[in-house]
């Protein structure tokens, strides 16, 4: 039997694997195996960044050591905005392309990206005391900042509050897409406002202006909180892919039942 | 196009003289919650003038909230939501004009209310120019960023609290420019920048507001 010749190349090997990746059972393989991964290097990575903070790194010349807070106050702040970046771009892939994992990716993002802003939130603050003599003031970065944690937790609530997941997934999605523009204004509140909060002071491009023997510490911990995420997000991506396919057959034998 | 919107609020205003009760109920929450808060802080004059125009904002907007789930729910309840859906005018369309009649028939009513709710809290006569003027243009951005949470959240029987916590967060520019218009009158700065803000933000909102509105129906009642 001859087959019509087809005008479309094989798939390489990486696009094999990225369509391969959007199938459950394929994606629940890969998360399980790649997850403690992660959070190993994660261990490892945020270990010597927190042992260079807290060991290394001199203390400031007028804050003395209660700036080494800055190590995790300053990552958990991007990833707090990178995490909800990167839930918009996947929301929007789901809305387009109607990809079932990427509904799922984006909705495993909010909670991890809560944590996050929690933790900037919760650190600012303890370093705000003894600085700034407040745990709180209404500075724009602040105030923008809380307004995201409120925008993460519309996001979960609205994920949890509708029965049918996919319909869930799509309208906290869409939330999700709506709320992407307060990322630029949590950016440049610092410039556009007069803010309490200092402005940018670390830069990867560029000279910062942070001595270079405090700034290591800082890119390790960058690097360790990026790790963390993913394992957390094949983690939590990987519970919600299994309780969507609850009934398959893949499931069930993962489950060990027999037939 | 015309002939639909003309179709549209002669049906809300017909909808609406039927339960002439409800349409009060705003400007009656408005007043409660002044009252709470005049008692709250004491009754005093000195106490409640600085604070009046806030306060004000606040019950506004909060009266908005509340009728906020009545937005779309009626019509996604007895069906004329697919209406919409199938109508040949776009959905964008109809979500706008129902939005401003939603606008007229609830936040207005507030607004015009609010002289008298100045008296009642002392608010200073010289900035009441300045906060009518806010929220004139400042209300129905909230009904329009409102829209699209009522959208997303068409599709749950009870939204509840839900409603509020999608809203409050997209609510705050509004009420930081609107209500620092009338601290920067009080104050005597030069409220424009704040009102020209709040007019950018309207027409900014009027144009995307009712497309996303739109999709949001269209992903929340498939």
């Amino acid at each position: 039997m001859n087959l019509p010749p087809t005008n479309r190349p094989a798939p390489n090997g990486l696009i094999r694997w990225f369509h391969q990746l959007g199938s459950p059972p394929y994606f629940d393989r890969f998360a399980a195996r790649w997850a403690p991964w992660a959070h190993l290097l994660a261990l490892l990575t945020m270990g010597i960044g927190l042992y260079g903070a807290l060991f290394q790194v001199p203390a400031d010349y007028q804050q003395g050591d209660s700036f080494r807070i800055l190590y995790i106050h300053v990552p958990a702040a991007w990833m707090s905005m990178a995490i909800f970046a990167l839930m918009g771009v996947y929301a929007a892939i789901a809305l387009v392309w109607r990809i079932k994992l990427c509904e799922i990716l984006a909705m495993a993002c909010a909670p991890t990206g809560a944590a996050f802003t929690l933790v900037t939130l919760a650190t600012g603050s303890i370093w705000g005391k003894p600085m700034w003599g407040t745990w709180w003031d209404w500075d724009p970065r602040l105030t923008t900042e809380l307004i995201l944690l409120f925008l993460y937790l519309g996001v979960m609530g609205l994920y949890a509050a509708i029965d049918d997941r996919r319909d869930a997934a799509r309208a906290a999605g869409f939330l999700a897409i709506v709320g992407v523009a307060l990322l630029p204004v949590i950016r440049w509140s610092v410039v556009w406002w007069n803010s309490l909060h200092q402005g940018q002071t670390i830069r990867l491009f560029g000279e910062s202006s942070m001595d270079p023997s405090m700034v290591w510490p800082l890119l390790w911990m960058i690097v360790g909180t990026k790790l963390w995420f993913a394992g957390s997000l094949l983690n939590r991506a990987r519970a919600d892919n299994l309780r969507r396919e609850t009934g398959k057959d893949w499931v069930a034998k993962l489950a060990g039942a027999t037939p | 196009m015309r002939q639909a919107a003309s179709a549209l609020v002669r049906r809300d205003l017909q909808l609406l003289w039927t339960r002439r009760g409800d349409a009060l109920q705003p400007a009656l929450f408005a007043l409660l919650t002044v009252v709470l808060f005049a008692l709250g802080l004491g009754g005093e004059a000195d106490a409640l003038a600085p604070v009046a125009s806030a306060v004000l904002w606040l019950a506004v907007l909060l009266a908005g909230l509340l009728a906020l789930d009545s937005l779309f729910r009626g019509d996604a309840e007895d069906g004329s939501l697919e209406q919409w859906m199938l109508a040949p005018v776009p959905l964008w369309w109809l979500v706008l004009v129902r939005t401003l009649m939603h606008w007229l028939t609830t936040a207005l009513p507030v607004i015009v209310a609010v002289p008298v709710l100045g008296e009642l809290l002392h608010l200073p006569h010289a900035q009441l120019p300045v906060l009518m003027g806010s929220l004139l243009l400042g209300t129905p951005i909230l009904s329009l960023l409102g829209a699209v949470v009522a959208a997303l959240t068409v599709g749950m029987r009870r939204a509840g609290v839900l409603v509020a916590l999608l809203a409050l967060p997209l609510y705050v520019p509004v009420l930081v420019f609107g209500a620092g218009a009338v601290a920067a009158a009080s104050q005597g700065l030069d409220p424009v920048g704040a009102l020209l803000l709040l007019g950018a933000g309207l027409s900014i909102s009027l144009v995307f507001a009712p497309l996303a509105a739109a999709a949001a129906l269209r992903i929340a009642h498939n």
